[in-house]
């Protein structure tokens, strides 16, 4: 079992069916199971949060590089560093961070996989899957350590006077 | 699910029926050594099967670019059959989909090898 610890803040019920009751975060050892753990966590979250089958794939899909991401860049496999998973339904939006023990991550510095002298590269296309999934993705530093916020909006966001019907 | 890979020939095309997920530790090793292993024995002509390929993440696109990339290098060509909706969505994002011969039937993708 690859889960250290798990926590579920004000959880009376399992969060991940009743979403909207709590936040659950739980840390995990620096491997591919604990990969598929969180993979399999996001699944049955965003089932739970009435997600439909195309929606569910790339927020899982995201979930899914980040965690590779923390696993495998942050934390190089090092049993010695955990990752960091929470999932909160806000009931206007699903809010999935994960975090790493690594040496950081600064995103401006990644290349962009769509240019042309890219598009051939093996690798690098994570993070701007993550970004291209979902309606926000966050960076924060931890020192050490980065964290990815991923949020995915439930309800479309207003525009300015959208609500000024005649 | 892991990745199986089985393999034909039909008129000088190999072609690998995979079946499962191309992700990091569940497929993208054995597809990257099923295509070298083909480009080693000098087959030109490889086509892949995905239509059983439910999810492939950034891992597996770059195994498949990386097949594309060394197969060219050899004078091979590897040309995708089939794509799965989810598959299809992720090559159309990163833009992959413009870099790949993509066919919905066989007997065209046989065909364009000739």
């Amino acid at each position: 079992m690859a889960v250290v610890a798990w926590r579920a803040d004000r959880a009376e019920t399992d969060p991940l069916t009743e979403p909207q009751k709590g936040r659950l975060s739980f840390k995990l050892a620096s491997t591919m199971d604990s990969v598929a753990e969180v993979e399999a966590a996001a699944e049955k979250f965003t089932q739970a949060a009435g997600l439909d089958e195309d929606e569910s794939f790339r927020v899982v899909m995201a979930v899914r590089e980040a965690a590779v991401n923390a696993v495998l860049h942050g934390n190089g496999y090092d049993p010695n560093k955990q990752v960091s998973a929470s999932f909160e339904n806000t009931g206007k939006s699903l809010v999935i961070t994960i975090a790493d023990q690594g040496e950081g991550l600064d995103p401006a510095t990644l290349p962009d996989p769509l240019a042309p002298e890219n598009l051939l590269r093996g690798t690098g296309r994570g993070i701007f899957l993550i970004r291209s999934f979902l309606d926000e993705v966050h960076f924060r530093q931890l020192h050490p350590g980065t964290e990815l916020t991923l949020i995915k909006h439930l309800q479309p966001v207003a525009s300015e006077g959208a609500e000024q019907t005649q | 699910m892991a990745l199986s890979i089985a393999t034909r020939q039909l008129d000088g095309v190999t072609i690998l029926d995979l079946s499962g997920r191309i992700t990091l530790g569940e497929g993208s090793v054995q597809l990257r050594d099923a295509v070298r292993d083909l480009i080693s024995k000098g087959v030109k002509h490889i086509l892949l099967g995905l239509g059983d390929v439910n999810y492939i993440d950034s891992s597996g696109l770059g195994e498949l670019v990386s097949a594309f990339t060394t197969a060219k290098n050899q004078g091979a060509d590897v040309k995708l059959l089939n794509l799965t909706k989810k598959v299809k969505d992720v090559l159309q994002v990163t833009k992959l989909y413009t870099v790949f011969d993509i066919f919905d039937d066989e007997a065209s993708a046989i065909a364009s090898f000739k």
